[in-house]
């Protein structure tokens, strides 16, 4: 790790004006910020600790219905809200697959959301990364690349943004709050990463500087909480990223499905939002048939980018599963292992 | 560049003197206050043989910055007995054979302790495995872990039942 210098600033104002210095990073749970550090690919000349900055960690709901998550609010505590989960349980289940409780405890929802687009060549100093060095090439182009992009990448490079949260919060329509050296201002979710393009080193539509203040989400988004599941393949049960996920969330008029929401993690650089998929889905029924139309339509973009074809069928099969779960309904309460897909939905299910 | 911090290790206050911004809470634990219960495995959050518990949260001491802990009231796996007498959990673990080498244990016990706070398994044996994965064990003693956590869980109970 190099060697930094240290700020604990104590109010949102005093952090912003220390981290426009050149080479500063904020500093929230850590969990990826000092994982980079440590290996060498990230060394910020100075650290500014937010993490103690006073009232971001609430979770409130707004005159309007919404609901604002502070920034600072750990990934279980807001999992473990029961309100939250109760609103928008595909976001509880999601963050419940995600790392491990330890980090859960400690990683913050600001740092979800800012936790880098990556792969194993970007942590390996001796390989070529346009990530961690832009213009250095990408040696995953030739290399391990099962579980690269297979949506929006492009030549420069083709790794996967790994976040579960994100993928709910692309589907609800959630909004970033943010606050910076030019004022404050929001973020539509889909608008806040980037695709790589010619310039993988900038992953999101923050300024040098800009801190996350909070994350919104509207008061219809809780229209879909009796069907929404999140689905997670791993490559073990559980404390793995994921191959591909799903997240499907799905409002009914009586039969027909009214309103759904459909999101992708692990495909794109970016939490991919499945839009074509939705308006397949919008005054039909909730069958099989109808399901599959919508994935292929989610992945009708979609191509390898290295030894990956698998992961588009994956990712056909594991948003027909998160649709197939959502239309049967929340269950009452989160299953035992959250987003897998091999927890049974028999018994707990409810519909209201 | 002096910085200085105050922390409560296992009910003890301590003011600790860093010379160096870099110090994660285990190598100060494990360096500078000798206590090297908490172990390092990956360094990297990877496999909770550093769990602690940290205001009564489990969390991986290897990704925790010191200097951003000042006040914190920290709980190894040394504090936890009381004199000779054990905590339950380790008393179920060694009655559970849930340790073979030993070396992820006191990660394994911090995280049951932190588990059995947050209250969110019940006694679902699959709820307990999924609420450890945090913490790996070379030596595959999962069986008796799960059986552990149980175990010490009805113990922890009924001790609470009888006052
Ligand atoms: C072993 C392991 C397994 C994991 N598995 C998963 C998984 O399965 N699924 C998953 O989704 N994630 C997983 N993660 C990632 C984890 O979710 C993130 O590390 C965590 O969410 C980051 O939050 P943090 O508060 O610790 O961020 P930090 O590490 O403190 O910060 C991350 C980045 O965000 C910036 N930042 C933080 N807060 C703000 C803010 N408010 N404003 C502006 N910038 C900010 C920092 O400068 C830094 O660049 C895993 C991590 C580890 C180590
Ligand atoms: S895919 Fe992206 S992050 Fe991975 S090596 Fe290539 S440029 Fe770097
Ligand atoms: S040493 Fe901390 S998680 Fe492995
Ligand atoms: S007892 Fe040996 S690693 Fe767990």
């Amino acid at each position: 790790m190099n060697h930094f210098e240290y700020a604990k600033p104590t109010t949102i104002a005093e952090a912003i004006k220390l981290g426009q210095a050149s080479g500063a990073a904020f500093l929230a749970g850590g969990t990826n910020l000092l994982d980079l550090m440590k290996g060498g690919v990230t060394h910020p000349g100075s650290l500014i600790d937010i993490a103690h900055l006073p009232g971001l960690d609430i979770i409130e709901t707004l005159g309007d219905g919404s609901v604002r998550i502070g920034a600072l609010v750990r990934n279980a505590d807001l999992a473990h809200d029961p309100d939250f989960a109760k609103k928008f349980p595909a976001i509880a289940e999601a963050l419940l697959s995600g790392a491990s409780a330890q980090l859960r405890n400690v990683a913050t929802v600001g740092g979800n959301l800012l936790q880098r687009t990556r792969c194993a060549y970007f942590y390996d100093l001796a390989s070529a990364c346009n990530k961690r060095a832009p213009g250095a090439g990408c040696d995953a182009r030739g290399g391990e690349n099962r579980g690269h992009a297979v949506l929006g990448w492009s030549e420069a490079c083709i790794a996967t943004n790994p976040s579960d949260f994100c993928v709910p919060l692309a589907a609800l329509d959630a909004v970033v709050e943010i606050d910076g050296p030019a004022g404050r201002r929001d973020i539509p979710f889909e608008q806040f990463h980037q695709l790589p393009g010619t310039t993988p080193e900038r992953e999101t539509a923050l300024a040098p500087g800009e801190l996350i203040i909070a994350v919104r989400l509207p008061a219809t988004a809780a229209e879909f909480a009796a069907h929404a599941r999140y689905v997670k393949l791993r490559e073990r049960t559980s404390y793995a990223f994921a191959v591909v996920s799903a997240v499907a969330a799905l409002r009914f008029d009586g039969p027909t499905i009214g309103e759904a929401r459909l999101a992708l993690g692990s495909v794109a650089a970016k939490p991919w939002r499945a839009h074509a998929a939705e308006a397949v889905l919008v005054g039909g029924k909730p069958s099989a048939d109808n399901f599959r139309r919508a994935a292929e339509a989610a992945l009708a973009d979609a191509k390898p980018s290295g030894a990956n074809e698998a992961k588009i069928e994956l990712a056909r099969r594991i948003l027909v599963r998160a649709c197939t779960l959502a239309a049967l309904g929340t269950p009452e309460r989160i299953p035992a292992l959250p987003a897998s897909p091999f927890a049974t939905p028999a018994g707990a299910i409810i519909h209201d | 560049m002096t910085l200085s911090i105050s922390l409560t290790v296992n009910g003890l206050a301590r003011s600790i003197t860093l010379d160096d911004p870099r110090v994660t809470l285990l190598d100060l634990l494990r360096e500078r206050l000798d206590l090297t219960g908490a172990k390092k495995g990956c360094d990297r959050g990877q496999c909770g043989a550093c769990t602690i518990l940290v205001n009564g949260r489990r969390i991986n001491a290897c990704l925790a910055l010191a200097l951003s802990y000042d006040g914190a009231d920290i709980l190894t796996i040394e504090g936890v007995a009381q004199g000779d007498e054990l905590h339950p959990v380790q008393s179920a673990f060694i009655d559970h054979d849930a340790l073979q080498c030993g070396f992820c244990t006191p990660g394994q016990i911090m995280s049951v302790i932190g588990l059995l706070r947050e209250a969110q398994t019940g006694n679902d044996p699959e709820r307990i495995r999924e609420a450890m994965s945090g913490n790996l064990c070379r030596c595959g003693a999962y069986i008796g872990i799960t059986e552990a956590v149980l175990d010490a869980q009805n113990r922890m109970a009924d001790a609470e039942g009888h006052r």
